[in-house]
C-alpha cells in the first residue's frame, strides 16, 4: 500500500516536471524562431532592412554604443525618470487617497472630477507641463505623474473603503482615535493593494516617460527613438525598444520581489 | 452595592433615509460587579444595539447610560468587547494582535509581554505568539481575541455572540473557559446570544427582550445550584431542562405576540 502511494506521488511529480519543462522549451523555441526568422528575412531581403533591420544589426548597434559609452547615459536618464515617476505617483496617489478617506465631504465633492480626470488621456497635458516646468526632467516626471496619480488614488481609496468595518470597530472599542484607525487598520490592510498599484504604475510610468521624452528630451531612450526616426535609422529605434523591454522587465521583477518580501506572512482570511 | 453599568430609561432611535425607527424603548437595567448576565430575545429586539450602547459605540437618544455612576461618552479600555468573529489583524502576529489594546491606549509596558504569555498559556495557547492568525484554527483565534480583550484589563466584558461561528464542541469548551477565566479575574460580563441554553448555562441572570421596539420583557434569576456549575456541567444538571423550558416558552409567547400584531 505504502509503496503504491509513493509510486503515485513520484509519477505525479515527474509528470509535473515534464509539463514545466515542455512549457519552458516552447517559450525558448518561440523566441529562437522569431529571432531566427527575422534575421533570415532581413538577410535574404524578404523585408525592407531599412525599416525593419534585423537582430544581428541590432546587436552590433547595442554592443558598440554600450562599449563606447554613448548608450548607458540614455538608459540611466530614462530609468531615473521612470523610477521617480512610479514611486512618486504611488506615494502621491496614496496620500490623496488618505485625504479623501479623512474628509468624506471632500471625497463626495471631488468624485465627478476624479472620474473625468481618470477617463481623460492625460498625456495630452504634456505640452502644458513643458511650458510651465521647462523642457527636461521635471516636465517628464510631471507627465508621468499625470498618468499614474489619479488611477492610483482611485484604486487605493476604493480599497480603503472596502476594508471590513469590524477591524475598525476593534480599534475604536479600545478608545482609538481616527488617526489610530488609519495607522493601525486602514493603511496596513491596504498594503498589498498599494504595492500592487506600484506594479501597475511601473508600466504606466514607462508610457509617461517615453511620451515625455518624445516631446521634449535631449537624452533618454525615448529621445533615441525619436532621433532614430528623424534620421531614418530604424536599427537605433528598434534597439532602443529592445533595451526598454529588458529594463522594464527587470524593474517589474524588482517590484514583484519587493512585494513578496513586504507581504510575507500576510494573508487575508 | 453600586452597579457597574446602569441604563436609565434608555431609548435609541436609528435614523436612515427611509425612516427613523425606534430600536429600544425605555430600558432600565443595572449590572452589579462580578455579575454575568445574558441578553436573549427574538431578532429585532435590539440586543446588539443595547450592547453597542453599553460599549459606548452608540450614545442613547434618550435616557442615561452610566458606568460607575458617570455618563458614558465613548468607548474605553474599561469596557472590553468581544465580536462575533475574532477579527484578528491578519498582518500582525498573535503577539502584536494580543497587545493591540495596550498599544491603542498607550499603556504598553515592559511586563505586558509576560502577562500576555501567561494569559495565552492559561487559554492553552503556548508557543503561538509569533505565528500569524491564518495559521490558527477558529477556536484558537477566538481565544486569542479573548486575550486581546483581557490584556487591556477591562472591568466589564461585553460578549456579542462570540461563540456563534464555532463548531459545537469547541463552543462548549470555550463557554467553560470563558466563564472560568472571567470568574477567576472577577470580571463583570454581559453576553448577547441566540442560544438560550448557552445563556442559561453561563449566566447569573437571563434577560429576555421583546421586540419592535426592544424592551425588557422578563428577567430570569438562575438558581444557585446551576449558576455555580461550569456551563457544560450546568447543561447536564437536574433543574436545567425546566429552566430552559420556562425561558423558551416565554420567548415563544413573545414571538407569537409579534406574529399576531400587524
Amino acid at each position: 500500500m505504502n509503496s503504491m502511494l509513493k509510486r503515485l506521488h513520484e509519477n505525479y511529480l515527474t509528470g509535473r516536471k515534464k509539463r514545466t519543462a515542455a512549457v519552458i522549451s516552447v517559450r525558448v523555441l518561440i523566441l529562437v524562431a522569431f529571432v531566427g526568422l527575422w534575421e533570415l528575412a532581413g538577410r535574404l531581403g524578404w523585408i525592407d532592412v531599412l525599416l525593419f533591420s534585423y537582430p544581428s544589426k541590432l546587436w552590433d548597434q547595442l554592443y558598440t554604443t554600450m562599449l563606447d559609452g554613448t548608450l548607458p547615459p540614455h538608459i540611466a536618464v530614462t530609468v531615473m525618470e521612470t523610477a521617480a515617476g512610479f514611486v512618486l505617483g504611488t506615494l502621491l496617489g496614496a496620500a490623496l487617497a488618505a485625504l479623501l478617506w479623512w474628509y468624506p465631504f471632500l471625497s463626495r465633492v471631488l468624485d465627478p472630477y476624479l472620474v473625468v480626470l481618470n477617463s481623460m488621456p492625460k498625456v495630452a497635458l504634456g505640452p502644458i507641463f513643458i511650458v510651465a516646468l521647462g523642457p527636461g526632467f521635471l516636465s517628464i516626471v510631471a507627465i508621468t505623474l499625470s498618468v499614474t496619480v489619479i488611477i492610483t488614488t482611485l484604486a487605493i481609496y476604493n480599497r480603503f473603503r472596502d476594508i471590513d468595518t469590524n477591524y475598525v470597530k476593534v480599534v475604536r472599542l479600545f478608545g482609538g482615535s481616527r488617526s489610530q484607525v488609519f495607522r493601525l487598520v486602514i493603511l496596513p490592510a491596504s498594503f498589498p493593494v498599494i504595492i500592487s498599484t506600484l506594479k501597475v504604475n511601473v508600466g504606466l510610468a514607462w508610457v509617461g516617460v517615453i511620451v515625455g521624452e518624445f516631446l521634449t528630451a535631449k537624452s533618454g531612450l525615448g529621445y533615441l527613438i525619436i532621433y532614430g526616426f528623424q534620421v531614418f535609422n530604424f536599427t537605433l529605434v528598434l534597439s532602443s525598444l529592445v533595451v526598454i523591454a529588458i529594463v522594464a522587465a527587470i524593474m517589474y521583477q524588482l517590484v514583484a520581489l519587493l512585494e513578496e518580501r513586504l507581504t510575507r506572512g500576510w494573508r487575508e482570511r | 452595592m453600586r452597579p457597574v453599568l446602569e441604563l436609565k430609561h434608555v431609548s435609541h432611535v436609528y435614523v436612515s433615509e427611509k425612516e427613523a425607527s425606534l430600536a429600544i424603548e425605555s430600558v432600565d437595567l443595572k449590572v452589579q460587579p462580578g455579575e454575568f448576565i445574558s441578553l436573549v430575545g427574538p431578532s429585532g429586539c435590539g440586543k446588539t444595539t443595547l450592547l453597542s450602547l453599553l460599549a459606548g459605540l452608540l450614545l442613547p437618544t434618550e435616557g442615561e447610560m452610566l458606568f460607575h455612576g458617570k455618563q458614558v461618552k465613548g468607548p474605553s479600555t474599561k469596557v472590553g468587547y468581544m465580536l462575533q468573529q475574532d477579527y484578528l489583524f491578519p498582518w500582525r502576529t498573535i503577539r502584536e494582535n494580543a497587545l493591540l489594546g495596550l498599544e491603542v491606549s498607550k499603556q504598553l509596558t515592559d511586563n505586558a509581554g509576560e502577562r500576555m504569555e501567561q494569559l495565552l498559556a492559561d487559554m492553552g495557547l503556548d508557543g503561538v505568539a509569533d505565528r500569524y492568525p491564518h495559521e490558527l484554527s477558529g477556536g484558537m483565534r477566538q481565544r486569542v481575541a479573548l486575550v486581546r480583550t483581557l490584556m487591556a484589563s477591562p472591568e466589564v466584558l461585553l460578549l456579542d455572540e462570540p461563540f456563534s461561528a464555532l463548531d459545537m464542541h469547541i463552543k462548549l469548551q470555550l463557554e467553560d473557559l470563558v466563564q472560568l477565566t472571567l470568574t477567576r479575574l472577577g470580571k463583570t460580563a454581559v453576553l448577547v446570544t441566540h442560544d438560550l441554553a448557552e445563556a442559561a448555562a453561563m449566566s447569573d441572570r437571563v434577560i429576555l427582550l421583546g421586540s419592535r421596539p426592544g424592551r425588557i420583557r422578563q428577567i430570569f434569576d438562575i438558581p444557585p445550584d446551576i449558576r455555580e456549575l461550569p456551563p457544560t456541567a450546568a447543561r447536564r444538571s437536574a433543574g436545567f431542562q425546566d429552566l430552559f423550558d420556562s425561558i423558551w416558552s416565554e420567548l415563544e409567547a413573545e414571538e407569537g405576540e409579534e406574529a399576531d400584531s400587524p
